[in-house]
């Protein structure tokens, strides 16, 4: 358990974020620009000493009062948003740099397991100049791995990088996420990299926290700005059940229903994160027939708020009895009035499409049967 | 064509602008990594007492240090009364301070350009301060010390007014080059005038266009 609680005035800018994530898995500090999170990463590697601050890490406490645990005693990694490599020192030196320093009798993260999970092996005897924006973050990645760290912190590690450089690395992040048991706390503003990466989602804004919990709770919290923006989605922790490689389909299971999704996702028992955007989903009264759309859940309505003067985003619960995982739709106000739809309804979602968020190779896959 | 007398004051100067550099360099490096990362508010006051000796006249410096140089003066009484005026050992100390700005000045301007990041970056990395000062910020700031020790040491080869004022031309323990030439002159020897002012006219030329070159070559590898 990570608790963190940083008060302070900057300027005009009040900072007063408090919250509690578990200490594992991947935790996104997420809010627009300017709104306190890196202030907040900051403040936890103690690279920033606000005077009113708590973090205990596991039960150790780093800061509290008058105790502060200056950074180089802090067992943290902490990837900047540029890659920031000494350049004095080749790709090597740069990644034994921490390990080194680390002093571990039995290092944790093995030197050869970090290289090998992020492909850096053929990069060692060059000079970080030569190396492109891609392979300097991973590098960057590494050296703060191979710190020995308890805990690693990410400040938008990809938001320095194009388009192409981002795609490159997030596979890498990914794997980093099932081969560590490093609890990672990853500043964003990009909330389809949350979606991808995220089990527990902490949102800010103006220095403050609005909300934090798991992350497919906080994206489908009605409460919440997240279901309202243009590309909300929900996210869905899915078992694989059955693949048909005759149709090359797989059929995975969420809370509430099934799913069927292209391509052979694995043994059955595997657990993948599919992301279905709210504007790929459509409502009816009743199952479809002769359509091309493969996926049709039964899911009952839980409200159903106006997001634009002609625009409906529906909060749904999967399953005939609600019972299911949470599931948003986007419709028109004329469907919503058309069809007279009341919370309480017992309607069918049609799932147009789905991403799985924890495979690159996959990128947004269609589900017309046509596909 | 080099008399021994000649070649005392050359290893003469050569001693003293090498002990002034090696000096400055123990000295001026914690000054100049104070002035480069403090808040402090009389930091530019500071900066400015370390810049005064480009301003300054040498020989109103000299004045002064002759002044705290004296029999009676503070400093002679703390060293025991020995004065350190027209002593090799005073040269020391005036060069020190005649060169100061331009060993200071080029080592806190590269401190300065490495910015914060990469020693947060070492911090994150489990570096101590001291460790990172010297793992990180030394090598980066590699070409600031370059800078800072050739112009300290040139500067010092070249000193003139402050030596004329404290050291005076004494053989083997004040008597340096630019000492030596201006007597040359005066006493119309003007081969060898000619032989050590044209020494030291190739010896400039060499030492700068080596820095730069130096130069270049680091500030390419250090790029981002």
């Amino acid at each position: 358990m990570i608790t963190a609680r940083f008060a302070a005035a900057l300027g005009s800018f009040r900072l007063d974020a408090a919250f509690e994530i578990p200490g594992s898995g991947v935790t996104a500090l997420f809010g627009p620009s300017g709104c306190g999170k890196t202030t907040v990463l900051r403040c936890m590697a103690g690279l920033a000493r606000l005077a009113d601050g708590h973090l205990a890490i596991n039960g150790d406490v780093w800061q509290d009062g008058r105790t502060f645990l200056a950074p180089h005693r802090r067992p943290i990694g902490y990837v900047f948003q540029e890659a920031s490599l000494f350049p004095h020192m080749s790709v090597r030196d740069n990644l034994l740099y921490g390990f080194k320093r680390a002093k571990a009798v039995r290092p944790a993260v093995g030197f050869d397991d970090v290289v090998d999970l992020l492909g850096i092996g053929r990069l060692f005897d060059r000079p970080p100049t030569l190396l492109s924006g891609g392979e300097r973050q991973r590098v960057a990645i590494g050296r703060a791995l191979l710190s020995q760290p308890r805990l690693l912190l990410m400040d938008e590690p990809l938001s320095a990088l194009d388009r192409f450089s981002k795609d490159d690395i997030l596979p890498y992040l990914e794997r980093l996420h099932g081969a560590l048991s490093i609890p990672v706390v990853y500043v964003s503003h990009d909330i389809a990299e949350v979606e991808r990466l995220a089990d527990t989602l902490v949102l800010m804004k103006e220095g403050t926290v609005q909300a934090a919990g798991p992350l497919r709770d906080v994206l489908a919290d009605p409460a919440l700005p997240l279901a309202r923006m243009p590309q909300a989605a929900t996210v869905f922790e899915a078992r694989v059940e059955a693949v048909d490689a005759a149709y090359g389909l797989t059929e995975v299971s969420v809370p509430g229903g099934r799913l069927l999704v292209p391509g052979d996702l694995g043994a059955r028992g595997t657990a993948r994160r599919v992301r279905v955007l709210a504007s790929d989903v459509s409502l009816g009264r009743q199952a479809p027939v002769d359509t091309t759309i493969l996926n049709a859940l039964p899911a009952v309505i839980l409200a159903g708020e106006p997001t634009s003067d002609h625009q409906m985003t529906v909060f749904l619960a999967l399953g005939t009895d609600g019972q299911g995982a949470r599931l948003l739709a986007r419709i028109s106000r004329k469907s919503w009035d058309a069809l007279g739809f009341a919370p309480g309804d017992a309607v069918v979602a049609r799932v147009k499409g789905m991403a799985l968020t924890d495979q690159s190779a996959q990128k947004v896959a269609p589900v017309h049967g046509e596909a | 064509m080099i008399d021994p007398a000649m070649a005392e004051t050359v290893w003469l100067t050569v001693r003293l602008a090498a002990i002034t550099t090696v000096a400055l360099l123990v000295l001026g490096t914690p000054l100049a990594w104070w002035l480069a990362r403090t808040d402090a508010w009389y930091k530019e006051i500071v900066g400015a007492l370390v810049a005064l000796p480009i301003v300054l006249p040498p020989t109103v410096l000299g004045f002064y240090l002759l002044i705290a140089m004296s029999p009676t003066s503070p400093l002679t009484q703390m060293l025991g009364g020995r004065s350190l005026a027209f002593s090799f050992e005073g040269l020391v100390v005036g060069s020190v301070i005649y060169s100061l700005p331009f060993v200071v000045n080029p080592i806190r301007n590269a401190f300065e350009a490495i910015g914060t990041r990469p020693l947060e970056v070492a911090a994150t990395l489990r570096a101590s301060p001291f460790d990172t000062f010297f793992s990180v910020a030394v090598p980066l700031a590699s070409p600031g010390f370059l800078t800072g020790a050739v112009l300290g040491f040139a500067h010092t080869i070249g000193e003139f007014g402050v030596v004329l004022m404290i050291g005076g031309s004494i053989p083997g323990e004040t008597k340096v080059l630019s000492i030596a030439i201006f007597d040359y002159v005066e006493t119309l020897q003007w081969d060898k005038a000619h032989l050590l002012s044209g020494g030291m006219l190739v010896f400039s030329f060499v030492v700068i266009f080596l820095m730069m070159l130096i130069e270049k070559r680091l500030g390419g590898r250090l790029a981002r």
